[in-house]
């Protein structure tokens, strides 16, 4: 069988190692460092930051008038009812942490897989882990009815006398969640660390030197604390995989728990695993690809970073495939007839148009297309898929909340659902406080780990040493 | 501490990691024992030449992570064996299997908070002030692209005249003095 011939851009290819280079030839030490730095330390900020940043404001301005809404009304606003008590709030929730996944995926276990390539887009996939965890952390809060008792979750000694039950998989979260949640902080700022040194003393005005001096805690670059920092950072690495595995696990032990049909299954932890960094990887093209037309980093995020994200992504989005497939293969194989009528009601029942809108976004469309290497490197194409996956991810909580609930065990009991205005406004609402939030760190924090980058320059490597020839 | 005066230690200036750690390895061997190196990336062969293999970080997360664990085991145990044991059925209230996902939690959040901060801790960051700031050269390079060893006063070889000809020899871009 003959295979087609591929070209090789000869530029692409490093002369001294023979393997494919990460960033773009020509780059220094020091040129990398402007790039970055220049992002930042600009006094203009171009124009079009502005215009988003004013849309992503009044989105989160919408939400909060829908909070405010909500806290006066109670969540009756919403479209929760009986039999469907788990609506858009579980959904969003569910679909959020999962977008951050994949920014752990990337700041951490590909990190200790040594997939140097990561280097350059690990920080913004941190920052979307962080803002995403954001986003879905209120939805519980908000959800809860009286988001004032909140603390509640917590094992604090109150008066009362009451104290959380911790064979619950919802208590289970608020530990999951919560260390996530700071963990990728930590993570994020120690990884920023040096960084801040670097701006610190490259800022001219006095306001940058002490922001950043202050936040770059009086990094010097010592050897010794690159080593324990390296340790350090490492080890966060090796701490933040079992985490993110597990975040998810215990997310859908709030479904797989549960006696429900259609809920009830063991494959939900890989499944949702899968399905989280499918999603997440989905974002981080979301995001890269406007960013690096935007700003100019296309030597820094090279095109081989969006061909490695779609190579993950087709990987996840087979997991995920094998997840649905065994889905329908247990609700027959189970012979129980609960589990055979959720099945057959989610793709053909009242609701099955959004069945089969998840079956064609998350495997129909990326699962065929993403094969070709020409597409993996058309950047409107990846573009484009990366929100299809993106509907379609959130389409597969809605399939597995809403359509479960909806027929519940007797006839009599079931209903339907349809999201309110509110509930829009809350979803919308937090995709726009998170474009608001990126947008701060885009302007303010160093997007590119200009310390991780350095390492990838063939400039950084320790050489024997040659007589230095002229004009070298 | 009472306020220092005086040299900190003699800072010269590489313009490649490979220059840098040639010297470090032979002042190492040369008997210097007080001297860092700087170096805007994690440079590992200058740590080793400098003689520093290990650190404590590994040892601070592992005590952190297992007192983390159990921490949260015997707060959950406590809880629901003691505090506020709940009847469901006459299940068991110790139903330790449960209480092991909040644990492994806090074995990881306490993990991490040691690693980082117990990091931080023993490079005695934040410090709001360090002599080899105040070398001319220094904010312009070493968190750039350049590479700097200082030699510092508080090492017995230390004399300011001899250690700058025997830090000139490594043909570094410069050498200055940094004061406290």
């Amino acid at each position: 069988m003959a295979t087609p011939e591929v070209k090789i851009d000869e530029r692409r290819i490093d002369p001294a190692t023979g393997e494919f280079r990460v960033i773009a030839p020509g780059e220094t030490l020091r040129s990398v460092t402007e790039k970055v730095t220049r992002l930042v330390l600009t006094p203009h900020t171009p124009l079009g930051w502005f215009a988003i940043f004013g849309i992503a404001g009044a989105g989160t301005t919408m939400l909060m008038v829908a909070l405010t809404w909500l806290f006066l009304k109670g969540v009756g606003i919403w479209a929760v009812s009986q039999p469907v008590a788990w609506g858009f709030a579980i959904i969003n929730f569910v679909w959020w942490i999962g977008i951050g996944h994949a920014g752990t995926l990337i700041s951490a276990i590909l990190l200790l897989f040594k997939q140097s390539w990561r280097n350059s887009i690990s920080r913004f996939a941190e920052a979307m882990t962080i803002f995403a965890v954001m986003c879905a952390a209120l939805f519980p809060m908000i959800h809860v009815g009286r988001p004032w008792l909140g603390y509640w979750l917590l094992p604090l000694p109150l008066t009362m006398d009451v104290w959380p039950q911790f064979r619950s998989p919802l208590m289970w979260d608020t530990f999951a969640v919560s260390t996530y949640a700071i963990i990728s902080v930590v993570f994020w700022y120690v990884g920023m660390v040096p960084d801040f040194g670097t701006f610190r003393d490259r800022a001219e005005s006095k306001v940058s030197q002490y922001f950043y001096g202050i936040l770059s805690l009086g990094w010097r670059g010592s050897i010794k604390h690159w080593m324990r920092y390296e340790t350090a950072s490492l080890l966060l690495a090796g701490l933040a995989t079992p985490l993110v595995l597990s975040v998810h696990t215990v997310i859908s032990f709030d479904f797989a728990v549960a006696v429900l049909p259609g809920w009830h299954t063991t494959i939900f932890p890989p499944y949702f695993v899968a399905g989280a960094i499918y999603s997440g990887f989905a974002m981080v093209l979301t995001l890269a690809i406007p960013l690096r037309k935007f700003y100019h980093l296309e030597n820094l995020v090279t095109e081989r970073h969006i061909d490695n994200c779609g190579k993950l992504m087709l990987i996840t989005g087979f997991i995920v495939g094998y997840g649905y497939g065994m889905e329908a293969f247990m609700s027959w194989y189970s012979a129980d007839h609960w589990e055979a009528f959720t099945f057959w009601n989610r793709a053909f029942g009242p609701m099955g148009w959004s069945y089969w809108t998840l079956i064609t976004c998350n495997l129909v469309i990326p699962l065929t297309l993403l094969w070709s290497r020409k597409l993996r490197h058309n950047m409107l194409f990846m573009f484009i898929l990366s929100i299809v996956v993106n509907t379609g991810m959130w389409f597969e909580r809605f399939v597995i909340i809403v359509t479960s609930l909806t027929r519940d065990f007797l006839p009599s009991a079931w209903g339907t659902y349809r999201g309110t205005k509110w509930d829009y406004m809350t979803f919308w609402g937090t995709v726009a406080m998170f474009t608001f939030l990126f947008l701060l760190f885009v302007r303010f924090l160093p997007m590119i780990p200009m310390n991780e980058v350095r390492l990838l320059l063939p400039q950084s490597k320790v050489k024997p040493k040659v007589k230095a020839e002229a004009g070298d | 501490m009472p306020p220092r005066e005086g040299t900190y230690g003699l800072l010269a200036e590489f313009d490649t990691p490979g220059d840098l750690v040639r010297a470090a390895r032979q002042a190492h061997d040369d008997g210097w024992r007080r001297l860092d190196c700087y170096s805007p990336y994690p440079l590992e062969e200058a740590a080793e030449a400098i003689g520093f293999h290990r650190n404590k970080v590994p040892l601070l997360t592992l005590l952190g992570g297992l007192l983390g664990g159990a921490a949260m085991f015997a707060l959950e145990t406590w809880i629901s064996v003691l505090a506020f044991p709940i009847d469901v059925a006459g299940r068991p209230t110790y139903s330790w299997t449960a209480f092991v996902v909040p644990a492994y939690e806090w074995t990881i959040l306490w993990a991490g908070l040691s690693a980082a901060f117990g990091m931080f801790a023993l490079c005695g960051l934040p410090a709001l002030y360090h002599p080899v700031f105040n070398a001319p050269n220094f904010r312009n390079g070493a968190t750039t692209d350049k590479f700097f060893l200082c030699l510092e006063s508080l090492d017995p070889k230390f004399d300011l005249l001899e250690t700058k000809d025997y830090l000139e020899a490594f043909d570094p871009r410069s050498v200055v003095e940094v004061e406290y």
